[in-house]
C-alpha cells in the first residue's frame, strides 16, 4: 500500500514540476535608509513632544496676543497686540502673586537644602544598612497623593480642632516658650499672615525627601580616600564636612537648588489645595503666580491675559535660573 | 434525469443564497441595536438625577441610549469650557451650576433656546421667574433651561434661640435685630451667630437690589461698588459689627471647622440655599436632627444660592441638539421626575407646576417637623436675579479681600470700598 501511495505522490510531483510556476511577486518591504532609522525611531517621541510640548507653547504665545472668550470657540479670538502684557504688568494682583511666589520659593526652598544636606550626611554615615528604609520614609511625602495631603493638612491646620493648634496650646503651658506664642488659636488658612508659612511648611515637608535622595547620591560619588586623607591630616568632623563633603556635593547642590528655584517659582499644587476653593486665601496671601494665571484663565475667563502672564513668569523663571547658575559659578 | 435549468444564473443565485440571509441578519441586528447614544455631562448629584430619568427617556426614545459623563463640579465646568472653546468632544447636553451660568451665558458658545424648535418662551410660566433670568444674557438670549434652584433660607438652631430667649420674628425682622440676637445667643450659649462675617456681607449686598440691577456693576459698565453705594456700606458695617462682637466662627463653608461647628452646636445660624437642610441631615450634622428650623432671610431679603441648568453647545449638530433638547425638556418639565429629584436629592424644583404637590406641605423631621418647603416655595417665587457681568467673579473676590482687610486689619470701610472700586474700574473693560 505504501509503495502505491509513494508512486502516486512521485507522479504528482513530476506533473507539478512540469507545470509552469506562477511568478509570485516578492512581498513589498518598507525600505528605510540607514540615515533615516534614528529619525524613525525618534518619531513616537517627537510626535508626542510636538503635540503636548511644542503646540501648547506656540498656542500659548499666540493666545498672549489675543482677546478670547473661550466658551465662544476658537473663531472668537481677536488680535489685541501687546495689550495683555501691558494689562499684566500694571495689574496689582499679578505683582502681589509674584511677590507671594518669591516669598514661598525662598521660605520653602532654602530650608529644604539647609536640612537635606546635613540629614543626608547623617543618614549616609549612620544607617549604612537601613539607609534605603530611612530614605523611603523621607521620600514618602514626595510620592503621596495630593488629595490625601490636602485632607490631612487641612485637618492639621484646623483652627479649633487641628493638631498644630493643639500642639501650640500644649506649648503655651511651658514657662518660657509659652510667652513667645500667640494667646489665641491661630487661623492658619484664614488669616493672611499665617497662610504663607502654612503653605511653606507643607512644601518643605513634601520636597525635603527628594533633596535628601539627591544629596545621598552625591555623597556616594565622593571618594572615601579623601575622607581618610583628611582624617590622617587631623581634620575634625566639621572640617571634613566643610572641606571635603561640601565641595564634593557642589554639582548636586547646583542641580538641587536650580530645581528648587524652578519648582518654587512654578508653585501651584500646595497653595491650590490648602486655600479654600484654591483661591489663595484671604487677601490672596497664598496666591502664587501659577495659581493666579490659572484663575485668570478658568475663573475670570481671560485666557489672553493668563497666557501673557505665563510668558512673563517664564521670563522670571529663566532669569532666576540664570542668576542661580551665575551665583554658583562665581562662588567656585 | 437532467436537472431543469434554474431561471436565475448560477452566480446571481449563489449571491442571493448567501447574501439575503446575511443582509437579514445584519438588518435585524441594526434594528435591535440602539441607533444612537446621547451623551450628557454632569456632576454629582445631578448625574444621579439624570440616571433616574433614563427609564422615562427610554419610553420616549427606545433607540437612544443615555451615557452620563460625571466629573467633580469644578472639573466638569473646566471640561465644558475646554470643549466649547475647541468645539470638540462636546456632549449632547450638559449641566451648568448656577455659579457658572452667568459666565457661560455671556459667551457665544451656547445654543439660544428662544427660536424654534426650542421656543423656551412658551415654557416661561412653568419655571420660577428668576431662574430663566439667570440663564439669560444682555443680548436677550436664553441659553439654558433650569432644573433645580436654591432658594435662600436662614437655618437656625431652635434650641439655642430658646435658650437665649429669642423668637424667630425678633431675629428676622431687621439685620440689626439679627446681630443683636447673635449677641444674646453668644452670651447665653457661647455659640457663634454665623460661620463667617462674610456671609452677612454676601446677603446684605443683595438686599434692596432692584430687578435687573447688577450686583457689582451697573448699566454702561459702571462700577456699583464704592463708598457711594449704601448697599455696600451697610453690608460692610454689618459684617464689621458681627466681627467686633465676636459673633462669627471665622470659618469658611465646606471646611472641616464648618461641619464640626454644626455638629457640636457651635454655629447657631447659616444663610444658604434650602438644599443645606438636606446636607445637614445626610452627612454634615445628622446628630442635630430636630434641632434646626428654617426661616426667610432677615429684613425681607430674598436670594438664590446655587441651582442647576442644562445647556447645549451651539456647535453641536442639529440632530444632537434636537435630542438633547428633548431630554432637557423631559428632565426639567416632567413633574414626576422633578419631584423625584426633590425627594431623593433635595433638588428644589425650578418647575412651578410641582409647587402644588402635597409633598411641599409635609413636615421635615430634621427641621423638627416644620413644613419648611412652604417657606422655600415662597422665597423661590420672590427672588429676582441680578444682572450678570463678565467680571462678577473677580469683583466678588475683590470685595471679599477688602472686607477681610476691614475685619482683620481694621481698615477704614470708606478706603476699603474706594480701593475695591479702583481695582474694578481697571478690570471692568477687559
Amino acid at each position: 500500500m505504501r509503495s502505491l501511495t509513494d508512486a502516486a505522490d512521485a507522479a504528482a510531483e513530476a506533473a507539478a514540476a512540469k507545470a509552469p510556476v506562477p511568478r509570485v511577486p516578492p512581498p513589498r518591504r518598507l525600505h528605510i535608509s540607514a540615515r533615516s532609522v534614528p529619525y524613525v525611531l525618534l518619531l513616537p517621541f517627537l510626535a508626542l513632544f510636538v503635540v503636548f510640548g511644542v503646540f501648547p507653547l506656540v498656542f500659548s504665545l499666540y493666545l498672549a496676543f489675543q482677546s478670547w472668550e473661550p466658551t465662544s470657540g476658537l473663531q472668537a479670538m481677536q488680535y489685541v497686540g501687546w495689550d495683555n502684557f501691558a494689562f499684566a504688568l500694571f495689574d496689582a494682583w499679578f505683582w502681589k502673586a509674584m511677590l507671594n511666589t518669591l516669598w514661598l520659593a525662598l521660605a520653602s526652598g532654602l530650608p529644604q537644602h539647609l536640612v537635606a544636606i546635613p540629614l543626608a550626611c547623617f543618614i549616609h554615615a549612620s544607617f549604612p544598612r537601613l539607609r534605603n528604609v530611612v530614605l523611603g520614609v523621607y521620600f514618602a511625602p514626595y510620592i503621596t497623593s495630593t488629595v490625601a495631603l490636602a485632607i490631612v493638612f487641612t485637618l492639621f491646620y484646623s483652627t479649633d480642632y487641628g493638631l498644630v493648634n493643639s500642639l501650640l496650646g500644649a506649648l503655651r503651658e511651658w514657662p518660657l516658650v509659652g510667652a513667645l506664642l500667640p494667646a489665641q488659636r491661630i487661623d492658619w488658612l484664614g488669616e493672611p499672615q499665617y497662610i504663607k508659612p502654612a503653605i511653606a511648611a507643607l512644601v518643605f515637608w513634601r520636597f525635603v525627601g527628594f533633596n535628601i535622595v539627591l544629596y545621598l547620591a552625591g555623597l556616594q560619588a565622593i571618594p572615601r580616600d579623601l575622607y581618610e586623607a583628611a582624617r590622617i591630616d587631623g581634620a575634625s568632623a566639621l572640617q571634613r564636612f566643610r572641606h571635603v563633603t561640601l565641595p564634593g556635593l557642589k554639582p548636586m547642590i547646583v542641580f538641587g537648588v536650580t530645581l528648587s528655584v524652578i519648582g518654587g517659582l512654578q508653585l501651584f499644587e500646595e497653595p491650590f489645595i490648602l486655600t479654600p476653593d484654591g483661591r489663595g486665601g484671604s487677601d490672596q496671601a497664598g496666591m502664587t503666580a501659577a495659581v493666579y494665571l490659572y484663575r485668570t484663565a478658568f475663573d475670570f475667563n481671560d485666557f489672553g491675559a493668563a497666557s501673557a502672564m505665563s510668558w512673563l513668569l517664564f521670563v522670571a523663571v529663566a532669569l532666576a535660573t540664570w542668576l542661580t547658575q551665575r551665583m554658583f559659578r562665581s562662588a567656585r | 434525469m437532467p436537472r431543469a435549468p434554474h431561471p436565475l444564473p448560477d452566480r446571481l443565485r449563489r449571491r442571493l443564497v448567501v447574501g439575503v440571509p446575511a443582509f437579514a441578519a445584519v438588518a435585524g441586528r441594526v434594528r435591535a441595536a440602539p441607533r444612537r447614544t446621547l451623551v450628557i455631562a454632569a456632576f454629582p448629584a445631578v448625574d444621579k438625577i439624570v440616571q433616574a430619568a433614563v427609564p422615562a427617556w427610554q419610553a420616549l426614545q427606545p433607540g437612544v441610549e443615555i451615557k452620563v459623563v460625571s466629573r467633580r463640579s469644578s472639573d466638569h465646568h473646566v471640561a465644558m469650557t475646554t470643549a466649547l472653546s475647541s468645539a470638540s468632544d462636546l456632549p449632547d447636553l450638559f449641566a451648568v451650576e448656577a455659579d457658572y451660568i452667568g459666565r457661560f451665558a455671556l459667551g457665544r458658545g451656547l445654543e439660544d433656546l428662544r427660536p424654534a424648535p426650542y421656543r423656551i418662551d412658551t415654557l416661561r410660566e412653568h419655571f420660577v421667574p428668576y431662574a430663566l433670568q439667570q440663564a439669560s444674557n444682555p443680548r436677550g438670549e436664553v441659553v439654558a433651561v433650569p432644573s433645580d434652584i436654591g432658594p435662600g433660607t436662614l437655618l437656625y438652631r431652635h434650641d439655642l434661640l430658646q435658650r437665649a430667649g429669642l423668637a424667630e420674628a425678633d431675629f428676622t425682622r431687621t439685620w440689626e435685630g439679627y446681630v443683636e440676637g447673635g449677641r444674646r445667643i453668644k452670651a447665653a450659649t457661647g455659640a457663634y451667630l454665623l460661620a463667617h462675617a462674610r456671609d452677612m456681607k454676601d446677603i446684605a449686598i443683595r438686599t434692596g437690589l432692584a430687578p435687573g440691577e447688577g450686583l457689582y456693576f451697573g448699566p454702561g459698565n459702571t462700577v456699583a461698588v464704592g463708598v457711594g453705594s449704601p448697599r455696600f456700606v451697610r453690608a460692610f458695617e454689618l459684617a464689621r459689627e458681627v466681627r467686633r462682637g465676636q459673633l462669627d466662627a471665622r470659618v469658611s463653608p465646606w471646611t472641616s471647622d464648618w461641619s464640626e461647628g454644626f455638629r457640636r452646636g457651635g454655629i447657631a445660624t447659616q444663610m444658604l440655599g434650602a438644599w443645606l437642610a438636606g446636607h445637614l441631615n445626610n452627612w454634615l450634622a445628622p446628630t442635630t436632627r430636630g434641632l434646626w428650623r428654617a426661616a426667610q432671610l432677615p429684613e425681607g431679603a430674598y436670594a438664590a444660592y446655587g441651582g442647576t441648568f442644562f445647556a447645549m453647545a451651539r456647535a453641536s449638530s442639529a440632530e444632537s441638539k434636537a435630542l438633547g433638547w428633548q431630554f432637557a425638556r423631559l428632565l426639567t418639565t416632567d413633574r414626576t421626575l422633578q419631584l423625584a429629584a426633590f425627594r431623593q436629592h433635595d433638588a428644589f424644583p425650578a418647575l412651578v407646576d410641582t409647587f402644588s404637590d402635597p409633598f411641599f406641605e409635609q413636615p421635615i423631621p430634621f427641621l423638627g417637623g416644620q413644613a419648611a418647603r412652604l417657606v422655600w416655595r415662597e422665597a423661590a417665587q420672590r427672588i429676582a436675579a441680578p444682572a450678570i457681568h463678565k467680571q462678577d467673579r473677580f469683583a466678588e473676590e475683590v470685595v471679599n479681600t477688602e472686607l477681610d482687610k476691614v475685619l482683620l486689619q481694621g481698615k477704614d470701610i470708606a478706603s476699603a470700598l474706594g480701593d475695591a472700586e479702583r481695582l474694578l474700574q481697571y478690570r471692568a473693560h477687559r
